[in-house]
């Protein structure tokens, strides 16, 4: 365990609410408004932290739980990536299922959660929200298996570290072709507009924000910082793959690797504000689009 | 030296996925019109040197390719009013499979064909998969419209395929297969003219029911 992966974890931790705002603020801007300040995330959690929660009767300690299954499962799956250019905090030979592992497993108690109010507006979230996994995962996948295939490594340390810079010069197109197909999975796995829309207040359109509906206070809190992270882990995925840093001070490394996260943030708010959400039974084709440029990049490799 | 034509034949089969994947026509029309920038871009890259024959070459597929067939097939969803393609035979997430599935056959050919040696690998497979999924998208859209769009990338495919003759293929060869497309486009849309007349739509599926 090195000191700088470690370094670069808690800067990731701490700046991780910050990326859903500056997406949130290149929206309004974008559509010439001036927007909730960049930092609001930290001050709803803050205030979220200091109420109480309200459980209904209906429900279990599984709905309890939930929210901080969530959490662990993200941190966990955090602690797998190779932040700092070259190497994860923690590392083994295949951690790349385990870490497509906890991220279902992440999704997985959020969906328990939200069955278990028995509402079913909540319920039928769940549904979709699984629905579009089904979707999302198998392309998921092929991403990695480009990635393992470009580099020769089976670990998250390996294919997003130093193998990747060799990897470039030999397979730019493959890695170009996994870096889009990372970015359209993130907009797919955060809920983002063409999937999903963070700003809608109708329930019968929601998909993550109506899962956790029921939560409030700390849990909330847990739920709300688990989602901020989890845009910011597929942030750094896609800046691994785009620019891979290795042989630079921890310095350069953390600043690239914000500055980066920062620069998908304004993509995601750029998407939003140029795309319209798909209908429903059109979101799958988005992602089998992903998965076949994954599978695209497998095959120029193996060609 | 290698990777900018690379690129630009990857985004040739994305802009093939573009059209497999989008319901509107004007979106599959800018796909194709794209894909014509890309093949105007192509012979320029890969030529040795520029002689005089690439650079007409390029030029002629860039007018013909990126700017003359869009317009056509743009100024033919303003006349005809259709928007997009309705019901295709086959799903979109079906066709995109499908696709897949002939991207990887492509590849496997290509490297099995007794070929000379050739200094963009990708190529060829690049221009296989053009001619299926053109074929893909001619044989399953029931949009006439939609059907010309899969025609030309199917031609697009063969040209691509051209160009790995370009160095010794002669200049007229070249012309006549751009000029093959135009006049192949000017009766399509005649063609297209008439089912739209004919039935108030352009679906061509009217086409199989005999009538007086």
């Amino acid at each position: 365990m090195n000191v700088n992966a470690l370094l670069t974890l808690a800067v990731l931790l701490l700046a991780a609410p910050a990326v859903p705002g500056i997406a949130v603020r290149t929206k309004s801007m974008l559509s010439g408004r001036r927007g909730a300040p960049v930092l609001q995330l930290y001050y709803d959690i803050a205030k979220l932290l200091r109420k109480g929660s309200v459980y209904s009767t209906t429900s279990t300690w599984v709905f309890r739980i939930g929210p901080w299954v969530v959490l662990a499962a993200l941190l966990a799956a955090t602690l797998l990536l190779p932040l700092d250019g070259t190497r994860a905090v923690l590392r083994f030979e295949g951690d790349l299922v385990a870490f497509a592992g906890l991220l279902a497993l992440g999704r997985f108690a959020l969906v328990l959660c939200g069955l278990d109010t028995g509402s079913s507006f909540e319920g039928m979230g769940a549904s979709r929200e699984v629905t579009i996994a089904v979707f999302a995962e198998p392309a998921l996948f092929l991403c990695f298996i480009t990635l393992v295939l470009a580099t020769g490594d089976v670990s998250m340390s390996g294919m997003l570290g130093a193998p990747l810079v060799e990897a470039w010069p030999r397979a730019a197109a493959s890695l170009t072709l996994v870096g889009i197909s990372l970015f359209v999975l993130l907009l797919a796995e955060n809920s983002r507009v063409p999937v999903d829309d963070p700003a809608t207040h109708l329930e019968l359109t929601m998909i993550h924000e109506v899962i956790v509906l029921d939560h409030s206070g700390p849990d909330l809190a847990a739920i709300l910082y688990a989602s901020a992270l989890k845009l910011s882990v597929f942030g750094a995925l896609v800046v691994s793959v785009f620019a891979p840093r290795t042989g630079l001070g921890p310095v350069a490394s953390i600043a690239i690797l914000l500055a980066g996260i920062g620069l998908v943030a304004v993509a995601v708010g750029i998407v939003e504000s140029l795309t319209a959400r798909l209908r429903l039974n059109r979101v799958p084709q988005l992602l089998v689009g992903a998965a076949v440029l994954a599978a695209f990049g497998i095959i120029l490799l193996l060609g | 030296m290698h990777t900018v034509p690379q690129l630009v034949l990857l985004f040739v089969v994305l802009t093939n996925f573009g059209v497999l994947g989008t319901t509107r026509l004007s979106t599959c029309i800018r796909a194709l019109a794209l894909q014509g920038w890309l093949l105007g871009l192509l012979p320029l890259m890969l030529a040795s040197h520029l002689s005089v024959h690439v650079m007409l070459l390029a030029t002629g597929t860039l007018i013909v390719k990126g700017i003359a067939l869009p317009w056509f097939l743009h100024w033919a969803i303003r006349e005809a009013r259709v928007r997009r393609e309705i019901e295709p035979l086959i799903g979109y997430v079906a066709s995109l499979l499908l696709g897949a599935l002939a991207l990887g056959l492509a590849f496997a050919i290509a490297t099995r064909l007794p070929l000379p040696h050739l200094e963009e690998s990708l190529l060829v497979p690049v221009s296989l998969v053009t001619v299926m999924i053109g074929l893909i998208v001619l044989t399953t859209r029931r949009k006439a419209l939609t059907q010309v769009v899969g025609y030309l990338m199917l031609e697009n495919g063969i040209f691509l395929f051209g160009l790995t003759q370009a160095e010794s293929v002669p200049f007229l060869l070249e012309v006549g297969v751009l000029l093959d497309v135009f006049v192949g486009v000017f009766i399509m849309g005649i063609v297209v003219f008439h089912i739209n007349r004919e039935f108030d739509s352009l679906d061509s599926a009217n086409l199989a029911e005999l009538q007086d």
